[in-house]
């Protein structure tokens, strides 16, 4: 069958319980099989260190964009209250520290907040009129899903992922192609 | 793992769920037609947010001399108004953040519809701020940028600005605490559809696909919004009290305002959550989702803030009377003996009283009770901003600018017109996305699900006789028969030859999930009257838990007797219901106590 070069030949297997997933998914590591993604209708606990996945940065740019908050709102009102249109407000210096607190506060957790999910959808690849392929309706649902691409793969290979998924309890096994 | 149950807690999703029936349960409100009374409830609320309109419309045309407002008396329903959406719109992001922090897993039956609550609340929250201002062309005067004024800036010391950012910071990352929670489900939501509607949700969910890596950027998102919106929900309410507490007017300028605004935040959201909630599960059929138990834990939450509030104003008393500052003692004298006499009372009864009422567990599980005394809460705390607002500046330093303030038909139709806002969309959003996390739900199945929770509480509850010992043997033939072809086949794979030696403790865990479908069923012989063979006869009808057995009336339990012949129908069910039921409470000793008094299970 011929594909172009971005197409992926996926094989895909169903799990209908997240425990099944996890053994198989174990025993996937353990043999060296070169997991494609793993898709499961909601976050279950103890995937990532079997998959090897390393932690996500996300608290990390978190922090950044909210010291840039930080900064942006003290440094503004400083600005404005210190260099371009110094007002006093009943007697007060100034640079009044303290009343600044409120603002700063605020826009540290809105720059990281926003900042953070923006972050998340870009990274994700994700976001409005976004479209992704999905390989199956019930992942979403209650099927847990394990996907290798079969992309350069011999006959014997692909076989030999098929006598995985029935060996670890796999409910289905189906191949769908991604462009 | 997720495999862990607890002995000790109730179950908060009931029914013997599996995962495709909470996505069933939750979706199809989304699928079906609404019926009748969702529509005649939507045009009530369209028509009364309609009036609202009008006299949005009728304020902006003539001015707000159309409000009773005087020179005395500067802020009436308007900021009123403002405050209490304010402090309705705190819960949803409590229950959301501080209870994730908290690892509350009750806050997934209830957190979504909490947040659109939320975020619903604010907007209608937010009108009052800009339609006072008179001239709401010049709104834009609030934010800060480089302008044609000199430049003139806004003033970063005032609390009237603080609010701005406050209020706009909240709205804005309560909103995307939300979306980003209902990204998932939508994507639920668009598996299912087909078509234009396929195409609608495909937009709304953002290409959502499920991926392992997305779930864990997800949860690590959830988290960190959790931690910063939690400070940001104190200190919101916490900056609309700096509105009265910097300023110099007696009654107002109290340093207890933000601890107690925050509580009395908490108070009234919860309170409106629960109105919420006690009708959508109703309406939409989600008792097994949101159950006795998520109600009771909110009603926790209410005592313990409505206490809070009860103690504040007992202190605020107690301080203006301490201090002997005459203008202080005069306020509060002037609050409870005023004019105003009877809102202060409202208040203290609502607020303080009422949820009093909550001590006894059985009003807090009991809905009709919930139901009322949340609508009681919600008056005291409209009461309780009216009185530190008009109450207060209605006597002010010099007496003869005293003054009375009663409400035009404007402001009342403004105030109206905003609970006409808040039912529209909260209509709009019960028939559009899931009510409950669909995920979040399923993320906490097997953890607080009954089939997983309910047998097993039993079982651990170590009443002392063979109970626990029948269940686990239940559990052992389960293993044989469920996640055996799973867990004992052998993995071989050809393309390199090693097989993996099993992981114990995995292996374990599905044994005791038993691949998901596993189901405990309840010893119904402990109840007396009932032997072997009525069990067999009761298991066939499909009761096979005490919680079943609990909920059965006594002429069905009578027909499957008649039913199996003559030998069965001379038994007599009467109290098996009864005896079901501690069973199901775990009540041991008082079932055994009760036994010892019953006739082969007769009274």
């Amino acid at each position: 069958m011929a594909t172009a070069t971005t197409d992926k030949n996926i094989l895909y297997g169903l799990y209908n319980d997240e425990e099944i997933l996890l053994v198989a998914v174990k025993k996937a590591m353990d043999a060296h099989l070169n997991i494609y993604d793993v898709f499961t209708p909601f976050p279950v606990h103890g995937l990532d260190p079997i998959l090897g996945l390393a932690e996500s940065r996300l608290h990390i740019a978190g922090f950044v964009y909210g010291a840039i908050g930080t900064l942006t709102a003290f440094g503004v009102m400083t600005w404005v209250f210190t260099r371009d249109w110094p007002i006093i407000f009943g007697g007060k210096p100034y640079w009044s520290v303290p009343a600044f607190i409120p603002i700063t506060f605020e826009l540290t957790v809105l720059f990281a907040a926003i900042g953070m999910v923006v972050s998340f959808y870009t990274v994700c690849g994700l976001g409005p009129g976004v479209t992704n392929e999905t390989l199956d309706d019930r992942i979403t649902d209650d099927k847990f899903c394990i996907a290798f691409n079969t992309n350069g793969m011999s006959d014997e290979e692909v076989d030999g992922l098929r006598t995985f998924f029935n060996k670890t309890g796999a409910e289905e096994v189906n191949s769908k192609v991604l462009h | 793992m997720s495999a862990i149950v607890s002995p000790i807690r109730e179950p908060l999703i009931e029914g013997n769920k599996s995962y495709h029936d909470i996505t069933e349960d939750l979706v199809s409100p989304t699928e079906s037609v609404p019926n009748a009374e969702w529509v005649i409830a939507f045009l009530i609320s369209v028509a009364v947010l309609g009036l609202g309109g009008l006299a949005i419309f009728i304020t902006i045309w003539f001015g707000i001399g159309t409000w009773d407002l005087n020179r005395t008396i500067g802020w009436g329903w308007d900021i009123t108004n403002f405050v209490w959406w304010v402090g309705i719109g705190h819960a949803g992001t409590l229950i959301s953040a501080i209870l994730l922090l908290f690892r509350q897993k009750w806050r997934t039956g209830v957190n979504r519809a909490a947040e659109a609550m939320t975020i619903f609340a604010v907007m209608c929250a937010g009108l009052f701020p800009l339609i006072h201002m008179g001239r709401q062309w010049m709104a834009f005067f609030i934010f800060p940028y480089p302008n044609t004024r000199g430049p003139l800036w806004v003033n970063f010391n005032s609390p009237l600005l603080w609010d701005v950012f406050a209020i706009s910071t909240y709205f804005t990352v309560s909103l995307l605490f939300w979306y980003t929670g209902l990204v998932p489900d939508f994507a639920t939501v668009r598996d299912r559809a087909t078509g234009l509607r396929r195409r609608i949700y495909n937009f709304l969910s953002f290409g959502w696909t499920g991926s392992a890596k997305h779930w864990q950027r997800w949860e690590s998102l959830s988290l960190i919004l959790a931690g910063l919106a939690t400070p940001l929900v104190l200190s919101v309410h916490t900056i609309v009290s700096f509105d009265f507490a910097t300023s110099i007017i007696p009654g107002w300028h109290t340093t207890i305002f933000p601890p107690y605004f925050v509580a009395g935040a908490i108070f009234s959201g919860f309170a409106m959550v629960l109105t919420l909630m006690i009708i959508t599960r109703k309406v939409l059929g989600l008792q097994e989702y949101i159950t006795l138990n998520h109600i009771e834990s909110m009603n926790k939450v209410i005592l313990l803030t409505g206490t809070i509030v009860g103690v504040a104003y007992l202190t605020e008393l107690f301080i203006s009377w301490y201090s002997q500052y005459a203008y202080e003692q005069f306020a509060f004298y002037n609050r409870a003996a005023g004019i105003y006499w009877w809102s202060y009372f409202g208040m203290m009864f609502c607020n303080v009283i009422s949820p009093q009422f909550f001590w006894s567990k059985k009003i807090r599980r009991s809905i009709t009770w919930t139901f009322f005394l949340s609508i009681v809460v919600n008056i005291g705390m409209w009461f309780e901003r009216f009185v530190i607002i008009a109450t207060t500046l209605a006597r002010d330093y010099l007496p003869s600018s005293w003054s009375y303030y009663v409400p035009t038909w404007v402001e009342v139709a403004l105030f109206l017109g905003t609970m006409g806002l808040f039912s529209t969309l909260y209509l709009l959003f019960t028939r559009l996305a899931p009510v409950v996390a669909i995920a979040e739900v399923k993320s906490i199945l097997k953890s607080a699900g009954d089939q997983y929770v309910g047998p097993n509480a039993h079982a651990h509850h170590g009443h002392g006789h063979a109970h626990g010992v029948e269940h686990s043997e239940h559990a052992g033939s389960h293993d044989a028969s469920g996640a055996s072809e799973v867990a004992t086949s052998e993995v071989d794979v050809p393309s390199n030859g090693e097989t993996s030696g099993a992981d114990g403790t995995v292996m374990q865990a599905i044994s005791a999930a038993g691949g998901g479908q596993m189901e405990l069923n309840d010893d119904l012989k402990e109840v007396e009257g009932i032997g072997p063979a009525i069990e067999g006869l009761l298991n066939t009808a499909g009761i096979t838990t005490f919680d079943q057995l609990a909920d059965m009336d006594l002429d069905p339990l009578k027909q499957i007797l008649a039913n199996a012949g003559k030998n069965f129908s001379q038994h007599d069910p009467q109290t098996w219901a009864r005896q079901a039921k501690m069973a199901a409470e775990g009540k041991w000793e008082e079932l055994k106590e009760w036994q010892k008094n019953l006739k082969g299970g007769k009274e």
